[in-house]
């Protein structure tokens, strides 16, 4: 999947929310074409982590690199049109159609009308939804909606923050991988902020766990059940171990 | 009733000037206050506290109190500001408007959704995009049902616009008030609810688009808005010469002879415009800074109020002494006495066996004064309760009219009256003797405004009513206005009056 070049890098980079450090020194290089998983328990720093990304949050010490590049030198707003953000909450304006949604981050870079039908498509939803407000959406087609504006800027990386943490199992696998084949097809950089240790293993290519603001273990999925990474990492994957082997005894 | 409706046209155009010239200017400051308190929510429990506090002020005080800031002001920047009129009650209007455009402006941009705006950050929106594509177009309907609220109140508080001269329904409110004549009033009523109710109807149309976003309800709403404002706006740019502003105080005689003035004016060739309901510290101030151009007072109400005199001097000197102050202070001019006195004074029912002021005093502590709105706070009161030692049961005020009800009616024992008040003859009453000479004499007196004080064409149009009404003509045609059947207006007063003048001339 990667081809070598670093499409993101933290370079010792802290951020302190009221005296405590919520990233604490962090350094970490992310290639282009991967998939990364950021695992932590709430409060870990993986969703600061994440924010400084696309400058939603400015690190108090540190710098964060896009293509080479300081971002702290950039200005905000053109990072962030060079950039794919999706979140929990989905965040659809509730005054404009799906379709204007979709079309909002094109129109903000200037560029000409996209091809709604088309970013419908991509997330599985029908053609047809473009008339529609996000208030008469289900949660799930509201997050697809959501991933098809942070794809429609056409922008190599892709950061989601929880993106499916308020929906059903159901909803959640299959969404899971609508955005993991989308990574592949549309030859995307993801960073995946969740807190669900086997969405992690069965999406990502590479985990990383982030405990009390510092990298607690960064390792491929394959690594990490086999142990390879550490206790505290092994001892996250022994829960999603676990119920798998208990469900499997169940089924005989 | 027919008669009354049919002079709302202008004054439907003028009010609506008011009210909406108001309601553009609270917009014009309230919508950037309100992102302001809005984003900044320390200052903004501030501005919004403030416009709270101006919401407490009466509607009425609020107005009287922008006259005398104005009056400064003016004073400070050399005459250019006038005090009267549009400019008092389109501030103090304003100030009423802000709240509510405030109020709905910050709770329409606080209830935006917290992960609406991180959504608008996420996409890469500037602020001025995040203002323009998102936080206007959530709060605007909120915010449109603030201002609806404030378009009504606007509408309904320009009634009061009368008080400090300016043209509005109000006054045929205030005036049919003075004269009871009821019709006048509901016809103002009538007018302002109106207005008041389509200006909201279109608004709430305009608010319904905004909620439901479409466009046609906003454009039918604001369009018909529209042409109603520049209906309004026309009698503006017709071509108009000066005209000669006649004040009156808020009683039936001033109305009456305020119109009596005017008829003479308009006889001479003069154009004529009215500033009726004027209170009485307004109405002196309004003539020397040349908002009115010429009012009838009364020559002891200048000398307490105006000139501040406390003391008693033989009539033909305390004329003398007056036309001096003007001269130098004011530049106003006196053009002579009407030929009647409306002297405050004390009035009881004739079964009171009660004669002066001086048997009144043993008999005060028992007894209920009932007083104009004015007469307790004015002078001659205090010259009287001070040379006769009064003390009352209690005291309370009145609107003129209804004093006279309490005095029948036993509410009150004794009242403040006009001696030129034709209820004095009509019911009987005893007006008390002074023999102290506690008050001034209150000879009806012709002023006139800085600019007409040498005008020749002016005053020798106004001369003919120099000594020209007796006290009976004077009291005879107040009643006429006053009395509860057969009422007649100001107007037909007037022109009984002036038949009188005439009678007696030849």
């Amino acid at each position: 999947m990667t081809d070598g070049a670093i499409a993101l890098s933290y370079e010792d980079v802290s951020r302190v929310y009221a005296g405590a450090a919520a990233v604490n020194h962090v350094t970490l290089a992310i290639h282009t074409g991967e998939f990364v998983a950021l695992v932590g328990a709430s409060g870990s720093g993986k969703s600061t982590l994440l924010r400084m990304a696309n400058r939603l949050e400015t690190p108090h010490g540190g710098r964060v690199l896009r293509d080479g590049e300081d971002i702290a030198t950039l200005d905000p707003v053109t990072v962030r049109r060079a950039t794919g953000y999706s979140f929990q909450n989905v965040g659809l304006f509730p005054h404009m159609t799906v379709a204007e949604n979709i079309a909002l981050p094109a129109r903000l870079a200037g560029r000409s009308a996209i091809d709604v039908p088309a970013a419908l498509e991509r997330v599985g939803l029908p053609a047809a939804y473009a008339g529609r407000m996000p208030s008469q959406l289900s949660g799930g087609e509201q997050a697809r909606v959501g991933i098809a504006r942070a794809l429609a800027g056409e922008a190599g990386l892709l950061l989601m923050d929880e993106p499916f943490g308020a929906l059903d199992p159901v909803t959640r696998d299959k969404l899971g991988h609508t955005v993991r084949d989308l990574h592949d097809r549309l030859g995307l950089t993801t960073i995946l902020v969740t807190h669900d240790m086997a969405e992690a293993l069965l999406l990502a290519d590479r985990v990383i766990v982030m405990a009390r603001g510092q990298v607690a273990a960064d390792a491929s999925p394959r690594a990490l059940l086999a142990g390879e990474a550490g206790d505290d990492a092994a001892a996250l994957v022994a829960v999603p171990r676990e119920q798998a082997e208990k469900l499997r005894a169940l089924g005989g | 009733m027919i008669a009354a409706l049919a002079q709302l046209p202008p004054l439907i155009a003028s009010h609506l000037l008011l009210a909406s010239a108001a309601m553009g200017l609270a917009l014009l400051i309230g919508l950037p206050l309100g992102l302001l308190a809005a984003r900044r929510p320390g200052i903004g429990s501030g501005i919004l506290g403030a416009a709270s506090l101006a919401q407490t002020i009466p509607g009425l005080a609020l107005l009287a109190l922008f006259y005398p800031l104005l009056l400064w002001l003016s004073s400070l920047l050399g005459g250019v500001i006038p005090a009267l009129g549009f400019l008092p009650a389109l501030l103090a209007l304003t100030l009423y408007a802000l709240l509510p455009i405030l109020r709905n402006v910050v709770t329409g941009l606080n209830g935006i959704d917290p992960a609406v705006m991180q959504a608008a950050d996420g996409v890469g929106m500037t602020p001025g995009q995040k203002l323009r594509l998102v936080e206007i177009p959530l709060a605007a309907p909120v915010a449109m049902a603030g201002i609806r609220t404030a378009a009504v109140w606007t509408i309904g508080a320009a009634t009061l616009a009368t008080t400090v001269g300016y043209a509005s329904l109000g006054n045929p409110i205030f005036s049919g008030l003075q004269t009871e004549n009821w019709s006048l009033v509901l016809a103002g009523c009538i007018g302002a609810a109106g207005l008041a109710i389509a200006v909201d109807l279109l608004l709430a149309l305009v608010e319904r688009g905004l909620a439901r976003r479409r466009r046609l309800p906003i454009l039918i709403g604001a369009g018909v808005l529209a042409i109603g404002l520049i209906g309004a706006l026309a009698p503006l740019f017709a071509p108009r010469e000066r005209t000669i502003v006649v004040g009156a105080k808020n009683f039936s005689e001033q109305f009456i002879l305020a119109r009596l003035i005017g008829t003479r004016l308009e006889d001479a060739g003069y154009r004529v415009t009215y500033r009726e309901g004027l209170g009485s510290a307004v109405a002196f101030r309004a003539l020397a800074a040349g908002d009115v151009d010429v009012y009838v007072d009364y020559a002891g109400t200048l000398w307490t109020g105006a000139m501040g005199r406390t003391d008693s001097v033989p009539p033909a000197r305390m004329l003398a002494d007056m036309s001096r102050w003007m001269a130098a202070g004011p530049k106003t001019a006196i053009v002579g006495s009407l030929g009647f006195e409306n002297a405050y004074a004390l009035a009881t029912r004739r079964d009171a066996g009660i004669g002066s002021l001086a048997d009144l005093a043993a008999r005060a502590p028992g007894l209920s004064l009932g007083a104009d709105l004015e007469f307790l706070d004015r002078p001659e009161w205090r010259a009287i309760r001070n040379a006769y030692g009064l003390r009352f049961r209690d005291q309370r005020a009145y609107n003129p009219t209804f004093m006279y009800r309490a005095l029948s009616g036993g509410q009150a024992d004794v009242i403040s009256a006009f001696s030129s008040d034709g209820r004095i003859a009509a019911e009987k009453l005893i007006v008390l003797a002074d023999p102290k000479q506690a008050m001034p004499r209150y000879d009806a007196l012709l002023l006139i405004s800085p600019d007409h004080a040498r005008d020749t064409r002016f005053i020798a149009a106004l001369r003919p009513l120099i000594d020209a009404i007796p006290v009976a003509a004077m009291r005879e045609a107040n009643y006429q206005v006053d009395r509860d059947a057969n009422k007649a207006t100001p107007e037909q007063a007037a022109l009984w009056l002036q038949s009188r003048i005439a009678r007696q001339s030849h």
